[in-house]
């Protein structure tokens, strides 16, 4: 558990802002197009790449403990199992 | 107690400094999961309710354009990146530096919430605000009636999520305020600056909020070319 005190260098900091701002506009430009149900996995994709991004390496997450990496995933954890059980009634509604 | 240089900063129910800071780390993050949770109920309606009506979301994401929304999105990233920057200058013992960052990532907030008043007044001029004035727009085609009730939900769910976002975004500047504060005080130096860094960790979680509020928000609608 070195992660008290890992220094970041600014090189990684800017790498990753000139990603975000790239992935941005591939989003934008992407959106352009109708790719019918497909339009919000890939929206998503996008997103859930730009947030790991930021988690990783603006927040540390990547040079934080095993116990700090588990604690980040809880959440998202429980955010699946909300929306798997939801929609394991709502598309099975057959009478709708 | 060791006896060896005693870091004042560190309280005397922790083993040491990195034991307070894992601590203090875990903690927050056990926090932003209760954060994530809090949003996810919004996504989840959101999600489904677009699921259900998929033609609604397009045609009024459209009506939101992406213009605003897209200069709001650079303007958090940027304040990531000034808030990454306060941290590493905080881990450095650079106080000047340090308050440099904070408050430019302050402005850019603020900026942020200034951007996001002048669409929300422009969402009430084009009478897109449910329950208080709102207008349908026209029908769709003939398959979908007149007045399609998830027109309203849609901006319910725009001013939720964007409304507890931006609450957020006022919390992280007062939090940020505070820190600036601290740092102008000496309460921090390279052996202890956990605050800021915990501080971080909050703006940039806000910062992974609207990285998905953007898309799904702006972007839904953003291939529609009229019609239906």
């Amino acid at each position: 558990m070195s992660s008290a005190h890992h220094v970041v260098p600014l090189r990684i900091y800017f790498t990753i802002f000139f990603l975000l701002i790239v992935l941005t506009g591939f989003t934008v430009f992407i959106s352009k197009f109708d790719f019918g149900v497909m339009n919000l996995p890939v929206a998503l994709s996008i997103a859930i790449v730009k947030a790991t991004l930021i988690m990783l390496f603006f927040m540390h997450v990547k040079y934080s403990s095993r116990l700090t990496q588990l604690f980040v995933l809880s959440g998202f954890f429980f955010m699946g199992i909300l929306f798997f059980f939801t929609f394991c009634d709502y598309l099975t509604r057959a009478w709708n | 107690m060791s006896a060896h240089a005693h870091n004042p900063a560190v309280l005397h129910h922790f083993a040491d400094a990195e034991q307070q800071k894992e601590s203090a780390t875990l903690g927050m993050w056990l926090f932003l999961a209760t954060e994530v949770l809090l949003f996810a109920g919004l996504f989840l309606v959101y999600t489904l309710f677009r699921w259900k009506v998929p033609y609604v979301w397009v045609k009024e994401s459209y009506l939101l354009g992406i213009t605003l929304g897209g200069i709001n999105t650079a303007v958090l990233i940027c304040s990531s990146l000034t808030m990454a920057l306060g941290v590493h200058a905080a881990q450095e013992g650079k106080k000047k530096a340090l308050i440099g960052w904070l408050l430019a990532t302050m402005l850019l907030g603020a900026t942020f919430l200034g951007v996001k008043a002048i669409e929300y007044h422009e969402h009430w001029e084009h009478h897109k605000v449910p329950g208080l004035n709102f207008t349908y727009t026209v029908p769709y085609d003939n398959a979908h009636p007149y007045k399609v009730p998830e027109q309203q939900v849609f901006h319910f769910l725009y001013f939720c999520m964007t409304g507890i976002h931006g609450l957020h975004m006022v919390a992280g500047l007062s939090i940020l305020t505070v820190i600036a504060i601290m740092a102008y005080r000496d309460k921090f130096s390279t052996t202890y600056y956990t605050p800021v860094e915990m501080a971080g960790l909050y703006w940039h979680f806000v910062d992974i909020v609207w990285v998905f509020l953007f898309p799904l928000l702006y972007l839904t609608g953003n291939h529609y070319t009229g019609g239906h």
